[in-house]
């Protein structure tokens, strides 16, 4: 039944609902509609080559540094490593891109990321060797700690961005996630208030292809991780994540529209993980190897090694010298990795409260005790340390 | 910061809060006047001023930034004010009612609560959740949850619970001060409650942590806290008539718990019944009579009894006097607990 066949309907006419208008005007909120590249295209050219220069360097240790936690995870001295192999432009763009008083939230996989801003690197891999959950002070570097739950380190980065803006600091914070990660209601829900509050905040998503075993097409039906960002009311961008001079100027953009008031925004970086999800992973049983092939041809330091050495700004002894300095670190990093980490067991109680509880106080007591019965047994008076 | 019991005495030479979801408002505006770095969110807070009017006012004192109406979203709010604390700001968040704080369990319980204890203390983050919470108001289904075992089940989070308008405030000060996160549940059938059925409020606030004597004693302890103080208190007044000279202790805090207080109340009287209205399976009253069992066994005259909501989803408002635990089912168990006469 139609309106007008209603009976005394004919004075009736159907009005929009009032004061209706959108809030925002999506259009320019939209990604382009391929990811955006420097390496090999005109834009290269315009490019600073020190910036070029300084993020080949860094992609070199960054290979190098990947593939040597990978061996240690194969020595045991890592309980697991969540290689970034093959991700490693987004996760040095990601680091150089921000200020020493910016902040930056990283997921699990990006200790990489946390490296390159300066974190120690043994500092950096205490979560995943076992010995501390963080190795290190998140004030003093301005890095949170790894985050194992997905996404819901993004809400963090909106809080303390937001918080950083009413104490009048034009600190940004730049938080990364996965294309798995963005199926998360925090996900979501930190976009939203970001938005919403118009936080100075950057969403790397590293889209990565696959979250664990799941590929995208089963991720998510949107036309693309950066088309989301229209929903929330900011911009989206879509830039190639195995370009670190793309990646690098499209989180500058970002950093820069942040900080100057405008808002957040969302970067989905195109990229693939070379390596399995884990060294536990079998990476074999979901996906095909002409596909990595694929993707080894389009390798972050091959492009732009090549960039580099075809506009004659890197010769033989520019690479070799690089290839030294990452293999230095490796070494160090490995020597390091070998000696085993002093514990105290009583740390267990120590930073549960502020002050310990008097339940705390008599757990630690009952594990003192045990701690002395085994020394007394084994006839060493370590504290406890070194087991 | 200044100590708990100076803002208290600060406090006593102003005007008596008249209810206790009064003396909350007062806790939280006084907290922000005193310190720049208290900042209030969540849904309905600003211009509302709360759906319980608990925020009322602040907004309009300290402006939007400080007293922020957020988007609707629980995790959201919550791990914003993780961000928050994390750049030095002592957030405190409203959840509005029990049951709409669980999708913020994970930031509750993987963030906020352990914090500290990932970092090695370097970050210590000063949240304060205020959770409205328990039945008693004729509240429809998700509005009457009592979710505090959940909490406790939490290490790293203390969970408070005031009882008495005095406590309201002094409690929720201490809370906002402590540099750990606190879940801060407001027995919301309290809300309205005066001060007078508390003659033994103290003068000064206790830090967090600390259980009170409310009705002294000698032959059996009530221990409860929030919501259902008022039903132990009645109970002990009516057990008199049946030659009971009951104790009551009001826990106030869940963590930590006042062992000290409690097993020295049992002591003295040799018989306890536990009472809440959450669910009694694996329910606070389950450790609570551990711990009394532990510490009290040899002058236990009879087991530990609980007298607790019974084992359901919260039932719907006309059906919601027959879950809660009343003054009756109080006085059953002290009866039950002439033990030696019955075996």
């Amino acid at each position: 039944m139609t309106v007008q066949e209603l009976p005394g309907a004919a004075a009736y006419r159907p009005t929009p609902p009032p004061a209706w208008k959108p809030l925002t005007d999506p259009a320019p909120l939209l990604p382009d509609p391929e990811p955006y590249r420097v390496l090999g295209t005109d834009a290269a050219a315009a490019a600073d080559p020190e910036l070029l220069l300084r993020l080949y360097a860094e992609l070199v240790r960054g290979r190098r540094y990947n593939t040597q936690a990978t061996a240690l995870t194969k020595q045991g001295r890592l309980a697991v490593y969540p290689s970034s192999t093959g991700q490693e432009a987004c996760e040095i763009a990601a680091a150089l891109v921000l200020e020493e008083r910016d902040w930056l939230f990283p997921s699990y996989r990006d200790t990489l990321a946390a490296v390159a801003r300066g974190l120690d690197p043994v500092e950096a891999l205490t979560l995943l060797r076992g010995d501390r959950h963080t190795g290190y002070d998140p004030r003093e570097h301005r890095i949170a700690p790894l985050c194992t739950p997905l996404a819901t380190q993004l809400p963090h980065a909106v809080g303390l961005a937001h918080a950083a803006r009413l104490k009048g600091d034009d600190v940004v914070a730049l938080a990364m996630v996965g294309d798995g990660g963005t199926s998360e209601g925090d996900f979501h829900e930190a976009l939203n208030f970001a938005a919403v509050w118009k936080a100075p905040v950057v969403f790397l998503v590293q889209n990565n292809g696959f979250a664990i075993s799941v590929p995208l097409a089963k991720q998510t039906a949107a036309p693309s991780l950066a088309h989301k960002a229209v929903g929330y009311g900011m911009p989206g961008r879509l830039v190639d994540g195995n370009d670190a001079a793309a990646v690098h100027q499209v989180l500058s953009e970002a950093v820069e529209r942040a900080r100057s008031g405008g808002g957040p925004t969302l970067v989905e970086a195109i990229t693939y993980r070379m390596d399995a999800h884990t060294n536990a992973d079998d990476a074999t049983r979901y996906r095909g190897d002409s596909e990595v092939e694929a993707w080894r041809a389009h390798d972050p330091v091959q492009l732009m090694e090549r960039e580099l050495t075809g506009r004659g700004l890197l010769g033989d002894d520019a690479i070799e010298e690089a290839r030294e300095a990452a293999e230095r670190m490796a070494a160090g990093l490995r020597e390091r990795m070998n000696a085993d980490p002093v514990l105290d067991p009583m740390d267990l109680f120590a930073h549960v409260y502020a002050e310990q509880t008097t339940q705390l106080r008599e757990q630690a007591a009952r594990l003192r005790v045990e701690l002395d019965a085994e020394n007394e047994q084994h006839g060493t008076d370590d504290g406890g340390a070194g087991r | 910061m200044t100590t708990a019991a100076a803002t208290a005495g600060e406090r006593t030479a102003k005007a008596r809060p008249a209810t206790m979801a009064q003396a909350l408002g007062r806790a939280l505006r006084d907290s922000m006047a005193e310190d720049p770095s208290v900042h209030v969110l969540g849904e309905d807070v600003g211009t509302l001023g709360g759906v319980f009017r608990i925020t009322d006012g602040l907004a309009k004192e300290f402006g939007e930034d400080r007293c922020t109406d957020t988007p609707l979203a629980e995790a959201g709010i919550l791990g914003a004010a993780v961000g928050m604390a994390m750049y030095g700001l002592r957030p405190v968040v409203e959840m509005q009612f029990d049951a709409f704080a669980y999708p913020a369990f994970e930031q509750l319980i993987s963030h906020v609560a352990k914090m500290r204890n990932r970092t090695g203390g370097a970050m210590p983050l000063p949240i304060t959740v205020r959770v409205p919470y328990g039945g008693g108001i004729g509240g429809v289904e998700h509005h009457s949850d009592s979710s505090e075992a959940y909490y406790m089940a939490t290490p790293g989070l203390h969970v408070v619970t005031p009882a008495t308008v005095d406590d309201a405030y002094g409690l929720l000060r201490a809370s906002i001060a402590s540099d750990d996160p606190v879940v801060f549940l407001e027995p919301k059938r309290l809300y309205w409650s005066k001060a007078d059925w508390s003659p033994q409020a103290p003068a000064a606030v206790e830090p967090i942590g600390r259980a009170v004597v409310r009705r002294s004693g000698r032959s059996a302890t009530l221990i409860t806290y929030g919501p259902s103080l008022p039903v132990c208190m009645e109970a002990a007044q009516a057990a008199v008539e049946e030659g009971w000279d009951l104790e009551v202790v009001d826990l106030r805090s869940l963590v930590p718990f006042d062992d000290e207080t409690v097993a020295a109340s049992v002591r003295r009287t040799g018989r306890a019944v536990v009472v809440h209205e959450s669910s009694g399976f694996g329910g606070p009253g389950g450790e609570i009579a551990a711990r009394i069992t532990e510490r009290c066994f040899h002058h236990l005259e009879a087991p530990v009894l609980r007298v607790a909501g019974f084992d359901i989803p919260y039932p719907p408002p006309m059906q919601e006097r027959h879950h809660l635990p009343g003054v009756d089912r109080v006085l059953d168990a002290v009866a039950r607990l002439q033990w030696e006469a019955d075996h």
